[in-house]
């Protein structure tokens, strides 16, 4: 494993903006057909101004992150919780360091503090995820 | 305000198989385009079984369902007002593609912030594959807009 001392940062995972398009083919992907990310009527009736993304494809954003760091075949618990709504055009940043080492269910493995950013520096994603060594 | 007493309820336990096109098709709408999650001889260079499903694909296992977000419906909730809180995924193995994954769900905990303005469901699910093997579990908090 390379980069994988306490304190050092994951190689970072910038998006193109989030569209209208991402949102419909994330809804069709993942089965997640809440209108609220797909029809702006139904979000507007909801009270917000428009559509807004899922927290999901956001946690699939930090999944790619984390398994383009490392295999997926190490990843043992991966958690976040959703601190911002991510609306149309955020650009989202994943970005990571390895915060300790420590053993989880008898195996070394690294702790990893982990987050979604937008443009601005808002968090809209905080967790953590525990990779085997 | 959401009835407490549905704390333990146990969603109906269903089966559903992970198909090698829906793979394909998330990978596409996360933008992954590593070969290891779309094509098998990748993913068996890269050391996996078959191709694996992405580290958050168990939810869109999830919304297999017969139905939709049955907790929706089981507490009265309106889908306008649901966000998503938290989400936690503990991998005990791997899903893969051809796999037939059994899925049980149950309500963990119902809890109020903020006078009651701000109401929490906490679930917590578990898959099963083909072999009987535990693969996953997960827990996510859904926040409810009463405001």
């Amino acid at each position: 494993m390379s980069n994988t001392s306490i304190g050092s940062k994951l190689p970072e995972l910038t998006l193109k903006p989030i569209n209208r398009t991402t949102l419909a083919l994330y809804a069709g992907a993942s089965g997640d057909h809440n209108p609220i990310h797909i029809d702006i009527d139904f979000a507007k009736k909801a009270g917000m101004d428009d559509v807004f993304a899922h927290g999901m494809l956001s946690m699939a954003y930090l999944g790619r992150f984390l398994t383009n760091w490392q295999s997926q075949s190490k990843l043992r618990h991966f958690s976040n919780k959703f601190t911002a709504i991510t609306n149309l055009h955020d650009v989202i940043t994943c970005s990571g360091e390895v915060v300790a080492e420590l053993e989880h269910n008898g195996e070394q493995c690294l702790k990893v503090a982990i987050q979604a950013t937008k443009a601005d520096g808002t968090p809209t994603l905080l967790g953590e995820a525990i990779v085997a060594l | 305000m959401l009835d407490k007493s549905k704390v333990g309820h146990q969603f109906g336990t269903f089966t559903t198989d992970v198909e090698k096109g829906r793979l394909a098709f998330f990978a596409k709408a996360i933008g992954e385009t590593n070969p290891v999650y779309t094509d098998e001889s990748a993913a068996r260079d890269a050391g996996f079984a078959r191709i694996p499903a992405p580290p958050t694909f168990a939810m869109a296992l999830d919304m297999q369902a017969p139905e939709f977000l049955p907790v929706l419906d089981l507490l009265g909730m309106d889908i306008g007002r649901v966000l998503h809180g938290s989400q936690e995924f503990d991998y005990l193995g791997q899903i893969y593609a051809g796999d037939r994954i059994t899925i049980t769900s149950k309500i963990k905990d119902i809890f109020d912030k903020k006078g009651g303005a701000l109401e929490f469901v906490v679930m917590e699910n578990e898959y099963t594959n083909q072999d009987n093997d535990v693969v996953c579990r997960a827990r996510q908090t859904l926040v409810y807009r009463n405001a």
